[in-house]
């Protein structure tokens, strides 16, 4: 039961009044994040990297955990009043809850949805304490070539299953992987795309890069897009329930449960298909199939409860294998570089304190979003009226300071500015920047496990398919690549008989 | 000729709209009501809601009247520029109240109409019901 060792120690450390103090920021800046569009949990993290030179590991993480978990509560917040989703994973909550909230059950769905995510967020939390530790286990008996499989596994995922168009996601992949591979070669000391610039020698930064990307980029994309047409908001009291909410809502939150994490914890995890999934399965099993369509319970409870529960699932490869699958588990993993910690299966060994207290205080946060959403969702919708450029003025300011931070360079001003036009860019041509960040986080460590498995095996290429893990894993990459072409020959048969 | 009514909805807009309304019917003229934003958030409680233009344009029944809802920079601009296209010989403003604090950190665009609209303004405080 080291398990449960380790977790009552992270509550002892979550627990001080200091942690406890960073868990409550986190928790409100997540939601606020999470309500206004355009600025997501990622972004925050990112804007908040430079905060890990004079904060401890242990409470910079619990705060960023509190943010993570409050853009999921916060975004939900925005899709029902607004039918504006903050996030690509609150799409299927606005269906259902944007109609509830026109019909006047905006109390009822934000409720739901604050209740189902709390549900679901310590289901799931608690399911990371029971997986994670030991598929770290398993994992660190794992050899290179094991694990470089995995790390192409993880990438070809998020950037093939997520997102619309595959061709952009992989432009956007290996423009990550090209930024990683920047600066002095390890291994043979050489400059690789340094173009002569002895600044590029060691590399950039990937704050640099995640600030540019999230919030130089973003910033300029609204800029350029600044006077909308204002949306209507629908007013809203004090979220409740009544009796007959209830009896509708918890088999849904645990379905929904029961979806979203296990999807949140394979490599290409993500929100958007088990929040499909759940509504569908809603949608069939549903008492009251008339409501479907306008604004039922149902549809929003459990979709909301499969976003948070594979929020939650998603930090099993992220603490376990070191693997980032989406932007905000990206952004903390390259804190945790910050902070000189490896990420990978050995982190449970070596920094099993830090873990701990990180998942001790997702569940503080969990129980902390609750009683901070309910009784004050009027107030977060009433953030929505913040003016856009004293927001984006604000990013602009803490960006520009974090890149200045990292090295006290003016050169990594002038990155700044490079990446986020190459994000404003990115967001023009509807490149997803999810690949490129994860790219340029695990392109340097994919490198690394490639050329370790190729120096224990002599230059050899065949010993990259060794081990069962790494076959296995190129057989779902090939069932991947494959499965656009299967669906198609699927579907032209029945139609040709 | 027309008459241009600067609306938002809230008693200052409401106020306004009265008068306008009595104004147009006393000398038979088209309305223009201008609800303007800057469009720089996503919510703009000053910017009139569907269910909230219904009520105006059951309100102005019976009456030749427009509804516009410009976004642009300077709301102010934007009521001046509806009044110098449409050739307007009034338009009509509601006034809140501003606090000492508030009127030197912000500016008003109502006083900004006030001073720079090209024809006679009428002004009216919030809360004064006119009777239609």
């Amino acid at each position: 039961m080291d398990s449960i060792n380790g977790l009552l120690d992270g509550f002892a450390t979550a627990l001080t009044p200091m942690n406890l103090m960073f868990a409550c920021i986190g928790v409100i800046l997540g939601t606020a994040v999470g309500v206004l569009p355009g600025i997501g949990p990622a972004m925050t993290v990112a804007l908040l990297l430079p905060i890990t030179y004079n904060v401890e590991p242990a409470s910079a993480f619990i705060m960023f955990a509190g943010i993570y978990y409050g853009g999921m509560y916060g975004g939900s917040t925005t899709s029902i009043l607004l039918n504006t989703p903050g996030e690509s994973s609150s799409v299927i909550t606005a269906l259902e809850g944007n109609k509830m909230a026109k019909n006047g059950r905006a109390a009822q769905a934000l409720a739901t949805a604050a209740i189902g995510s709390f549900v679901a967020g310590s289901i799931g939390t608690a399911l990371i304490v029971a997986f994670a530790p030991s598929i770290a286990e398993l994992a660190v008996k794992l050899g290179a070539p094991s694990y470089f499989a995995i790390m192409v596994l993880a990438l070809v995922a998020v950037t093939a299953v997520l997102g619309a168009s595959k061709l952009r996601g992989f432009i956007s992949l290996f423009l990550g992987l090209a930024v990683g591979l920047i600066g002095i070669d390890g291994l043979t000391g050489q400059n690789r795309l340094t173009f002569g610039v002895p600044l590029l020698a060691d590399g950039i930064d990937i704050v640099v890069v995640a600030v540019a990307i999230f919030a130089i980029g973003e910033a300029l994309w609204v800029a350029a897009h600044l006077r909308r047409r204002p949306v209507e908001v629908i007013p809203v009291g004090r979220p409740w329930m009544g009796k007959q909410d209830w009896g509708r809502s918890w088999r849904p939150w645990l379905r929904g449960t029961a979806y979203g994490f296990p999807f949140g914890a394979l490599p290409a995890g993500g929100a958007e298909l088990p929040t499909f999934l759940s509504y569908v399965t809603e949608k069939k099993l549903t008492k009251h199939p008339e409501e479907f369509g306008h604004g039922a319970i149902e549809g929003v409870a459990g979709p909301e409860a499969a976003n948070n529960a594979s929020a939650a699932g998603t930090l099993v490869p992220m603490l376990s294998l070191g693997l980032p699958t989406n932007a905000t588990a990206a952004v903390m993993l390259a804190a945790m570089t910050g902070y000189g910690i490896q990420p990978g299966p050995g982190l449970f060994a070596s920094n099993g304190d830090l873990v701990w207290a990180l998942i001790a205080s997702l569940f503080i946060g969990n129980a902390l979003l609750l009683l901070l959403n309910l009784p004050l969702a009027p107030l977060w919708a009433r953030l929505l009226r913040t003016p856009r450029p004293y927001l984006y003025a604000g990013i602009l300011f803490f960006a520009s300071l974090g890149a200045y931070a990292v090295n006290l360079q003016w050169f990594d001003l002038f990155l700044l500015l490079v990446f986020g036009l190459l994000g404003l860019l990115m967001r023009r041509f509807g490149l997803p920047v999810l690949p490129l960040i994860i790219g340029v986080i695990l392109g340097p460590r994919l490198e690394i496990q490639l050329r370790q498995a190729l120096q224990l095996a002599d230059g050899s290429w065949g010993t990259l398919f060794s081990e069962p893990v790494a076959v296995v894993a190129y057989l779902v990459i090939a069932v991947l690549f494959l499965m656009p072409l299967l669906q198609r020959l699927f579907r032209r048969t029945p139609k040709e008989t | 000729m027309t008459i241009v009514v600067a609306y938002t909805p809230d008693p200052a807009g409401s106020a306004a709209l009265d008068l306008a309304v009595r104004e147009a019917r006393i000398r038979g003229e088209k309305l223009i009501v201008v609800n303007a934003t800057k469009g720089e958030a996503l919510v703009d409680a000053r910017f009139a809601s569907s269910g909230d233009l219904g009520q105006v344009d059951a309100q102005l029944s019976g009456l030749e009247h427009e509804i516009k809802q410009p976004v642009g920079v300077d709301v102010a601009e934007l009521v001046l520029d509806e009044v110098r296209e449409s050739g307007a010989s009034l338009l009509v403003v509601g006034l809140r109240h501003r606090s000492p604090v508030g009127k030197l950190i912000m500016g008003s665009v109502s006083q900004r109409l006030l001073l720079d609209a090209p024809v006679p303004v009428f002004a009216v405080p919030a809360g004064r019901h006119t009777a239609s």
